[in-house]
């Protein structure tokens, strides 16, 4: 990894300026957080973002972890990606997250919205006890109100069936 | 506003031979909603008379009258071109010969007039082939921007004494629109007539807006925003569109709702992940637990008494329905079929309850008797959530959503039959009904 920050570095130099988007405090800070999520060295080099950046960590460590249908219990895969994360939270401290949990659009409104709350909340218990000061992180649930992608088989569901840790600016919440 | 006076006065007038207002409902035209009517009974509006200054409203009174009969599916109408005569004023007597030969089974006929601003609306209701009439003439008066009122007023009579169930056609629904694509949806709450009619918003577009809830009296719509980044429990006055925030919760707060008395609001909080139902004194904000249970509980409707609150738990491993007493304690399961059971919500007239079914890869609209027994789904579609009952417990709007990227959703009712189900017409796509009150 210590090469690819490198080499990142130098690239970042040149594009730091246009990565940084006016308005990204608002809504969700990712458009795409499966960017990067495989091979991510390739990907470093040509993204050139620095390490310590919202940017790197999501298309680096990667922002988004996947549930199974109906189910907030975290998958071998997901708690790869969130001891990653905490890795990076606990070396970035002037970073807070808001952790979004998401639901696909098999269910009801309202029990999905209480369905990405679980969700939310189980990102939220790993990351703290992966050593992130529970201070630092926040839930909310968007239920199936912000898909990812928006087909209506499963190969759409199984990616809305989500949680996002979008990164803020300044180390509290 | 709206007046009503009864005509008596003027049917004595009318030389129909009757002292006082006749009560013909000894072996009265009557349709049953419930035993599942097949063949709409034929009903005629002998062209209404324009008592003066009527206008575009003339037409206008009789075609929503009209619509809003046949809209139930009970009805049909016979055209006017059938007809063979009309009343040669309101007042005159009715020839029933004359809509005996065209099988009217029922007769409406009415006046139109505009005075001083105000838009007159009179009718008489008659069973043909007893040949005499079905309860009193009535009068309705309303400002010209509200004509619709007094014709939906005017209809509700025809319906409530040829059905024998209360009228809903004067009412209003509130709902969220919806525009944009799927992954960006924004939502605004408007406000309508039952019929689509007078659309208005009440929130703009710039923050998620989530399942409008009435207050029983209509003048307040409980709702959930994403204002302030996370999901809260808000109150709007539907006048002012004065807005608050009900109580500072950690958590996320939504799905909240009036009690019939509107002492009390319900509402689902979420803490640590877990959600639960609490219930909340509308006048002072104090608020308790009513459920506390690690599943989630949510989506709470109170039976019309206020004694019992239905609604949604995963506490068996899948959502089904319970019901528990308004202050909580240990809840019943009602629902036991396969699949998945939500949004459950009491009819006004507290013999049944609506919901939300998830089974074998569709959703359905469902109602059930309170203790769960005479199950019946009413509709089936990929995405069918939601019910909301019009305010005599005989037809539900609920949202169905079409499948795909470029899914759409729309607002539809069903009667409790399940034979009656059609969109409803409003412009756009819409979603998350909740029918209000009947007007006063």
């Amino acid at each position: 990894m210590k090469t690819i920050v490198k080499l990142a570095a130098i690239g970042a130099l040149l594009t730091i300026a246009a990565c940084s988007r006016p308005g990204s405090q608002g809504g969700p800070l990712v458009n795409d957080p499966y960017a990067g999520m495989n091979g991510a060295g390739a990907g470093a080099v040509g993204t050139g973002t620095l390490p310590g950046t919202a940017e790197y960590f999501k298309a680096n460590v990667g922002d988004t972890v996947l549930f199974q249908l109906d189910q907030s219990t975290l998958t071998p895969e997901a708690r790869t990606t969130l001891a990653n994360q905490a890795g990076w939270l606990n070396q970035n401290q002037g970073f807070s997250a808001v952790i979004e949990g998401h639901a696909d659009e098999q269910g009801t409104r309202e029990y999905n919205l209480a369905l990405g709350a679980r969700r939310a909340s189980s990102v939220q218990e790993y990351l703290i006890s992966q050593g992130v000061q529970a201070g630092r992180l926040r839930t909310v649930s968007y239920g199936k109100e912000r898909p990812l992608e928006i087909c209506s088989t499963e190969d759409c569901f199984m990616k809305n069936r989500r949680a996002v840790t979008a990164l803020r600016s300044g180390a509290g919440m | 506003m709206l007046r009503k006076i009864l005509l008596t006065s003027v049917m004595a007038l009318a030389g129909l031979g009757m002292a006082a207002p006749v009560m013909a409902q000894d072996g009265p035209l009557r349709i049953e909603i419930t035993d599942g009517v097949i063949e709409p009974m034929p009903f005629a509006i002998a062209a209404f008379h324009d008592e003066g200054g009527a206008g575009q409203y003339l037409q206008q009174v009789q075609q929503l009258i009209a619509a809003d009969l046949t809209g139930t599916g009970l009805f049909r109408e016979i055209p006017a071109s059938a007809h063979i005569a009309r009343p040669a004023s309101f007042d005159a007597p009715v020839s029933y010969e004359d809509w005996k030969a065209i099988n009217a089974q029922a007769l409406i006929t009415g006046a139109v007039s505009v005075q001083g601003g105000k838009v007159v609306v009179k009718f008489r209701l008659f069973d043909v082939f007893s040949g005499q009439p079905l309860g009193d003439g009535m009068q309705f008066d309303a400002s010209t921007g509200n004509w619709r009122r007094a014709a939906h007023k005017a209809a509700d009579q025809v319906y409530a004494r040829l059905t024998g169930e209360s009228p809903y056609f004067d009412s209003r629904v509130t709902f969220v629109q919806e525009t944009g694509p799927k992954d960006a949806r924004m939502k605004r709450i408007g406000i309508m007539d039952y019929d689509g009619a007078n659309v208005k918003y009440l929130t703009d577009d710039s923050a998620l807006v989530l399942k409008p809830r009435f207050s029983p009296d209509g003048s307040r719509i409980l709702f959930t925003s994403y204002a302030s980044g996370f999901p809260k429990a808000m109150m709007m006055d539907v006048n002012s569109l004065g807005t608050r925030s009900l109580g500072e919760q950690p958590g996320m707060s939504f799905s909240p709702r009036f009690s019939p008395d509107g002492r009390w609001i319900v509402y689902s909080l979420e803490q640590n992940g877990n959600t639960d139902i609490y219930q909340m004194d509308a006048a002072s904000g104090a608020q308790r637990p009513l459920t506390n249970a690690p599943s989630i509980e949510t989506s709470p409707s109170y039976s019309p008494d206020g004694r019992q609150i239905v609604f949604e738990s995963d506490r068996s491993g899948s959502p089904q329905l319970y019901i528990m007493g308004a202050n909580g304690g240990e809840p019943k399961r009602i629902s036991f079929g396969d699949g998945r059971y939500g949004t459950p919500v009491w009819s006004p007239r507290g013999d049944m309850i609506a919901f939300t079914r998830q089974v074998g890869g569709k959703f359905h609209i469902g109602v059930m008797r309170t203790d769960g027994s005479e199950e019946k789904m009413l509709t089936e579609s990929f995405l069918d959530e939601g019910p909301s009952w019009a305010p005599n417990g005989r037809v539900v709007m609920f949202t169905r959503v079409t499948p795909g990227g470029d899914g759409q959703p729309r607002l539809h009712s069903v009667d409790i039959t399940g034979r009656n189900m059609r969109p409803v017409q409003f412009n756009g796509a819409a979603s998350d009904p909740d029918w209000g009150p009947l007007l006063p």
